[in-house]
C-alpha cells in the first residue's frame, strides 16, 4: 500500500488532487440521493466544456477574470495575508476601467492600457487601506476587506445611479477603442464573448511569478511571509512590505474587474449582489497552492465546472448550483489538508 | 414633521432591522469567544433562513396554521443551523483547517446546498411565500406608557424583543456562570485551559454549534418577518453585517446588542431617511456603507481599541505551545 502513496514533489500535488477527486465523489453522491444519474450528470459536464469551440471559448473567457482573482489571493497569502477583498478590489476595478473607456477617447495603444491601468489603481487603492491598517494598527486584514467589499459594492452602485446611468441599470457602454473584445476570438469559437483578457491574464501570471522569484523586493515579501520577526531582525521593513502586498494584491484583482468591464460586458450594471469572482480566487488560490501555473489550473477547473454546469442542467437536469457545492467541497478538502496528510501518513506507517 | 413623528418612524424600524443582527452576533459571539472564528455566520443565516421558509412552506401545505407553525419553524431552524455548524467545527477544530477559509467555504456550501434544494423541490429558483409571518402586536400594559409605549411597545414584533432579552441572558451566562468562564478561557489561553482539565476541543464544538444555532434563528426571524420567501438573494450581507456588529460591540453580548441596534438604525435610516427633513439631502449611500466604515474605524482604534479573544483563530493542538 505504501509503494503507491506518492512521494516527494508528487507529494504535494496529492492534496489538491484528491481534495478535488474527494468533492466530485460527493457531488456524485449528492446527484445520487436527490435522484439523478451522476454518470449522466457528469458526462454532460464534460461535454459542457470540450464538445464545441463556444463552450471552450465561454470556458476561456471564464477563466481570465478567476485567474487575476486567484493570482491577487495568492499573492496576498505569499506575503502572510489573507485578502478576503478580492471581490471589492475587482468591483471598483471593474467600475474605474469602465469609466475610463467611456470618458476619454483615444487611439486604442493608449486608451486600453490606461483603462486597464485604472482598474488596476482602483484595485489597488481597495487593497492599500487594509494593507495600511494592518500595518500601523495591527488590525486584521480579514475583517477590514470584508467590510471594503461592501463599501465598494454600495458605492459604486451609488456612482453608477448618480452619474453613469443609462436605461436599463447599467453604465453606457465603453468606446471601441478601450475593448477587449475581438471579433476574430469570437468568430474563432463559435460566437462565444472570448475576449484578449486571457492574453493580459497569462501576462499577469508571469508578471507575478517574476516578481516573487526574480527580484529582491519579492524574495523581502516572501520572507516577511514566512516569518515577521525574522524579516525584521534581518532588516527588511515589514510594515512597508504588508502595504505593498496588499497593493498589487488589489492591483490584480483590480484587473480582473477590468477584464469583466473591458472584455466580457463593455459596461457595468448595477450590481445587486457580489460577483462571486472574488470568492471563487479564494478556491483558486487554495487549489493552485499560491503557485501562478497552479492558479491557472485551478482557474481551468473551475472555470470549466461552471460552464459545464450550464449544459449539465439543459442535458441532465442537473441544477447548476450542484457545482456551487463541489467547489465549495473542494474548498473544505484543501483547506482540511491536514487529515489528508494524517491518513497517508498512517497507511505509510502500518506497512513499515 | 416634530420630533415625535419622526422618533416614531425610525425606532421601530430600528429594533426590527436589528432582531436577526442581534441574534446572529450572539451566535458569533459564542464560536469567537471559544476561540474559533466564525466568518459563516451568512451561510449559517441561509441555513436558518431556508429551513424556516421550508419547515413553514410544508406545515401550511399539510393544513396547519398560526403561532404553532411559526414555533416549530424557528425550533427546526435552530437545530438544523446548530447541525450545518458542525461542517465548520469538523474542518477547523478537529481537521485544524484555516479558520477563514472554512468559514469562507461553509458560505459556499450554504448557498448552494439551499438553492440546489429548492429547485429539487419546486423546480424554480425560488419558494413560494408563506402565509403565516410574524405579525407585528401591541405588548400588553408597556404599550400603554405614555411616550415610551408608543415609541417601544406598540406594533412591534415579539422576536426584537426576544433578541434583546437574550442578549442580557447571554451576558450573564458568559460573564456570570462556570460554563461562561470555561468558554472564555478556551478561546484566551486555551493550554493554560486544558492543564485546568477543561477539554478544550468539546468547548469549542459547544461554542460553533451554539453559533449555528443562534445565526439559524437569526436567519429564520429575518426570513419569517422580512422577506417571507427564500431564494439565493435572501440573505445578502446580513451575516457579515452581524459579524460587524460583535466586532464593534467588542465581543461583549451588550455591547454586539448596541451595536446591532445602531447597525438597524443606520439600515431604518436609510430607507425612511427621504421622509426626515434634515437627512433627505443626505444620498442614501452613506447610511447603506456606515455601519461597515465605523467597524474599520473601531478595529482602527479611533473609536476605542477593540480587541479579540487572544487565541483566535488557532487550533489547538496538545502539547504544542
Amino acid at each position: 500500500m505504501a509503494k503507491l502513496l506518492p512521494k516527494g514533489r508528487l507529494l504535494s500535488w496529492s492534496v489538491p488532487l484528491i481534495a478535488v477527486f474527494l468533492g466530485i465523489f460527493i457531488g456524485a453522491i449528492i446527484m445520487l440521493v436527490s435522484g439523478y444519474n451522476p454518470i449522466t450528470g457528469y458526462s454532460a459536464l464534460i461535454r459542457g466544456i470540450f464538445s464545441d469551440t463556444y463552450y471552450l471559448g465561454e470556458t476561456i473567457r471564464m477563466m481570465t477574470p478567476l485567474i487575476l482573482a486567484g493570482l491577487a489571493v495568492a499573492f496576498a497569502f505569499r506575503t502572510g495575508l489573507l485578502n478576503i477583498g478580492v471581490e471589492g478590489q475587482l468591483i471598483v476595478g471593474w467600475l474605474a476601467s469602465v469609466y475610463v473607456g467611456i470618458a476619454f477617447d483615444l487611439p486604442a495603444v493608449l486608451h486600453l492600457p490606461m483603462a486597464i491601468l485604472a482598474g488596476a489603481l482602483a484595485g489597488a487603492l481597495w487593497g492599500f487601506i487594509p494593507g495600511l491598517l494592518k500595518a500601523k494598527f495591527q488590525v486584521h486584514e480579514v475583517i477590514v476587506t470584508i467590510m471594503m467589499n461592501y463599501i465598494a459594492l454600495y458605492t459604486a452602485n451609488a456612482i453608477i445611479r448618480s452619474y453613469l446611468l443609462v436605461p436599463g441599470e447599467r453604465t453606457e457602454s465603453i468606446n471601441q477603442s478601450a475593448s477587449l473584445s475581438s471579433p476574430f476570438l469570437q468568430s474563432l469559437t463559435d460566437f462565444s464573448r472570448l475576449h484578449w483578457g486571457f492574453v493580459v491574464a497569462i501576462l499577469a501570471c508571469v508578471i507575478m511569478w517574476f516578481i516573487l522569484w526574480r527580484t529582491t523586493k519579492g524574495y523581502e515579501l516572501r520572507a516577511v511571509g514566512l516569518n515577521q520577526h525574522a524579516s525584521q531582525y534581518a532588516g527588511m521593513n515589514v510594515q512597508r512590505n504588508i502595504i505593498l502586498s496588499m497593493l498589487i494584491s488589489g492591483g490584480f484583482a483590480g484587473v480582473a474587474g477590468a477584464m469583466e468591464g473591458l472584455g466580457t460586458y463593455g459596461y457595468m450594471s448595477i450590481l445587486s449582489g457580489f460577483s462571486g469572482l472574488g470568492f471563487d480566487g479564494i478556491a483558486v488560490a487554495l487549489l493552485g497552492a499560491n503557485t501562478a501555473i497552479g492558479v491557472v489550473l485551478a482557474s481551468f477547473l473551475f472555470g470549466g465546472l461552471k460552464i459545464g454546469a450550464l449544459n449539465m442542467q439543459s442535458q441532465a437536469g442537473v441544477p447548476t448550483e450542484l457545482v456551487e457545492i463541489v467547489i465549495a467541497l473542494i474548498i473544505f478538502f484543501v483547506a482540511s489538508s491536514y487529515i489528508i496528510r494524517w491518513v497517508m501518513n498512517r497507511v505509510k506507517k502500518e506497512d513499515i | 414633521m416634530d420630533i415625535m413623528q419622526i422618533l416614531g418612524l425610525v425606532i421601530p424600524a430600528a429594533i426590527f432591522a436589528a432582531a436577526p443582527l442581534i441574534l446572529t452576533a450572539l451566535g458569533g459571539l459564542f464560536s469567537e469567544r471559544a476561540g474559533v472564528v466564525n466568518i459563516g455566520l451568512e451561510g449559517l443565516m441561509v441555513m436558518g433562513a431556508f429551513t424556516a421558509i421550508i419547515t413553514t412552506l410544508t406545515l401550511e401545505g399539510m393544513g396547519m396554521g398560526g403561532p404553532v407553525v411559526i414555533l416549530l419553524a424557528l425550533v427546526i431552524s435552530i437545530l438544523i443551523g446548530s447541525l450545518f455548524s458542525l461542517f465548520h467545527a469538523v474542518a477547523s477544530i478537529t481537521f485544524r483547517a484555516d479558520q477563514i477559509v472554512s468559514g469562507v467555504a461553509l458560505n459556499f456550501l450554504a448557498v448552494g446546498l439551499t438553492v440546489f434544494i429548492v429547485r429539487l423541490l419546486y423546480n424554480k429558483g425560488q419558494t413560494d411565500y408563506i402565509s403565516n409571518r410574524i405579525y407585528r402586536m401591541d405588548v400588553p400594559l408597556l404599550s400603554d406608557i405614555p411616550f415610551i409605549g408608543p415609541l417601544f411597545f406598540s406594533s412591534a414584533y415579539m422576536t426584537s424583543y426576544v433578541a434583546i432579552l437574550l442578549a442580557v441572558i447571554v451576558y450573564f451566562v458568559i460573564f456570570y456562570t462556570p460554563f461562561g468562564l470555561r468558554l472564555r478561557s478556551v478561546g484566551e489561553h486555551p493550554m493554560a485551559a486544558d492543564t485546568m482539565g477543561i477539554n478544550v476541543n468539546r468547548m469549542r464544538y459547544i461554542g460553533v454549534m451554539l453559533s449555528g444555532a443562534f445565526a439559524g434563528l437569526g436567519g429564520a426571524v429575518f426570513a419569517l418577518t422580512v422577506t417571507g420567501n427564500f431564494s439565493a438573494t435572501t440573505i445578502v450581507g446580513q451575516g457579515f453585517m452581524a459579524l460587524a456588529a460583535l466586532i464593534f460591540g467588542k465581543w461583549n453580548p451588550l455591547g454586539a446588542l448596541g451595536a446591532a441596534l445602531f447597525f438597524g438604525l443606520a439600515q431604518a435610516l436609510s430607507i425612511t431617511g427621504q421622509q426626515i427633513p434634515l437627512l433627505s439631502d443626505v444620498p442614501p449611500v452613506f447610511l447603506l456603507i456606515a455601519p461597515y466604515v465605523l467597524t474599520i474605524l473601531a478595529l482602527a482604534g479611533f473609536v476605542g481599541r477593540a480587541e479579540g479573544p487572544k487565541a483566535i483563530g488557532k487550533p489547538y493542538i496538545k502539547g504544542s505551545r
